[in-house]
């Protein structure tokens, strides 16, 4: 997996999680809680979603490197050793 | 014989819409399926049935819009005589044409009723449902603007508009009116006060912190659902707060039932309820909690859960605020808010240190309670959160 598939899974389940954004707008270096108005649930199950394609294991000490979609990416990146 | 009526979903709603029936006549249904879909100013509902038999008569049909109280359909029920209970059919139908409710009158609300009554023949309303052609998209040209048969035929031939869910921007609109008339209302009658405190969540954070660390992504519990436990628990000792106030009296719920409020994207909010929450485990209460809030946001709530809620809690701390100063939803005479959760500096015995804090607040109704039990109330929850692992 390259890191625009990677980003492509990523935004693909946030869609999941706010089906009404148009998230072509989504800035990626804004805090998505911000831009999508998401909330601790919708966090939970942004989590569960990641888990679920990437099979990934996300400790919640881990969350504030959800944030952008950026820092998303790069930190996910990090987990599955994507160059 | 069993009446299945138009349901209140709310003290908001004064009306629905027919979407669509899940069954038809001669089906047998148990209490609790759903039967039918039911469109409110907020959702589309799914209606349950609190009869068991089978399906007699369907008497409204979809696309109809009537008042909370109509009657939608007769249930023959199981072990009682035909006839029992309720009026002979045939004298129900003119109550249907006319759609008035014929045993809950309708509020003055927000006046949706009225607009949405559709004057029609029994045989036009039979062939547009046929046809699937919404009675109210048709122009009448009978006596009195009254739809006829031909009317109907010619709004098919030119290819009427069906039953459709209705543009997002109506719906928010009506959503907000129905806010509106129901939050108005509440402010015109209910006299409220308010109470508030100041809860060390430190000991409920560190305990989640090390409990969800044992477990798995999608078993992980959110800090909200122990709030709801520790407001549940706490209605068991200052159970007033968990009644309602109608006729001019108050009327103690049989369970615990709490609504929660959830905010739904584009606007609005729905507070349907986490049913005998006071009796579930925190894990049985994160799971029908997650289901819930996703539920309500893709508009599949039941109407039990509509019209179920005894007190309504609403936390706003996601949105930074610290302190909420809710309005209580009639009929209920109680509603706690939670702001957000903040580290500050906190005297525990003799030394300064940091901690997270988080405020709740009770809005009361004083027709029901005073503030010496709700401040007994508020006091329960903060030591119920002192011992996360008790919840």
């Amino acid at each position: 997996m390259t890191k625009d598939e990677l980003r492509g899974t990523v935004l693909r389940v946030l869609g999941q999680i706010a089906p009404e954004a148009d998230l072509s707008q989504l800035k990626p270096d804004r805090r998505i809680r911000d831009q999508l108005d998401v909330d601790s649930m919708d966090l939970l199950n942004f989590v569960i979603g990641l888990h679920k394609e990437l099979q990934v294991e996300i400790p919640e000490a881990d969350y504030p490197r959800l944030s952008t979609l950026n820092s998303c990416t790069e930190y996910l990146a990090s987990l599955l050793s994507l160059a | 014989m069993a009446e299945f009526v138009m349901p209140q979903l709310g003290a908001d709603m004064s009306a629905g819409k027919l979407l669509r029936w899940r069954k038809k006549v001669g089906d047998r249904v148990q209490r609790g399926d759903v039967i039918a879909d039911v469109e409110t100013d907020k959702a589309d509902i799914e209606v349950e049935v609190f009869s068991t038999g089978v399906i007699e008569k369907l008497l409204v049909h979809p696309g109809e819009k009537v008042p909370v109280g109509t009657i939608l359909a007769i249930i023959q029920e199981e072990g009682k005589p035909a006839g029992a209970g309720v009026p002979p059919v045939t004298q129900l139908a003119p109550a249907i044409t006319a759609h008035v409710a014929p045993t809950a009158p309708m509020r003055p609300s927000v006046g949706v009723a009225e607009a949405a009554r559709v004057c029609i023949s029994p045989a036009a309303r039979k062939l547009a449902a046929d046809l699937g052609i919404d009675p109210a998209s048709v122009a009448g040209t009978g006596p009195g603007g009254r739809i006829t048969l031909e009317d109907v035929k010619q709004a098919a031939k030119a290819g009427a508009p069906q039953p459709t869910p209705e543009a997002a921007p109506d719906r928010q609109i009506r959503m907000r009116q129905a806010i509106a008339a129901a939050m108005a209302r509440s402010k015109r009658e209910i006299p409220h006060y308010y109470l508030s405190t100041t809860i060390d969540m430190s000991p409920a954070m560190a305990w989640l912190t090390q409990e969800n660390l044992k477990r798995s992504v999608e078993d992980r519990l959110v800090y909200g659902v122990l709030l709801l436990k520790a407001v549940a628990l706490a209605l068991r000792q200052v159970p007033e707060l968990n009644s309602k106030w109608t006729g001019g009296k108050v009327v103690a719920s049989p369970g615990i039932h709490v609504g929660v409020a959830i905010s739904l994207r584009g606007g609005g909010l729905v507070a349907p309820a986490l049913h005998h929450t006071d009796r579930q485990s925190l894990d049985g209460l994160m799971k029908d909690f997650r289901d819930l809030v996703q539920r309500a946001r893709s508009g599949s709530l039941r109407s039990s859960e509509l019209s179920d809620p005894t007190i309504t809690v609403t936390s706003l701390g996601e949105q930074g605020v610290e302190t909420v100063f809710g309005i209580i939803y009639s009929p209920q005479v109680a509603l706690v808010g939670f702001g957000k959760m903040v580290e500050r500096p906190w005297l525990a015995g003799n030394q300064v240190v940091s901690r997270h804090l988080i405020t709740a607040t009770l809005s009361g109704d004083h027709r029901v309670t005073d503030g010496h039990r709700g401040g007994l109330f508020l006091t329960a929850v903060e030591r119920l959160l002192q011992e996360p692992e008790k919840l």
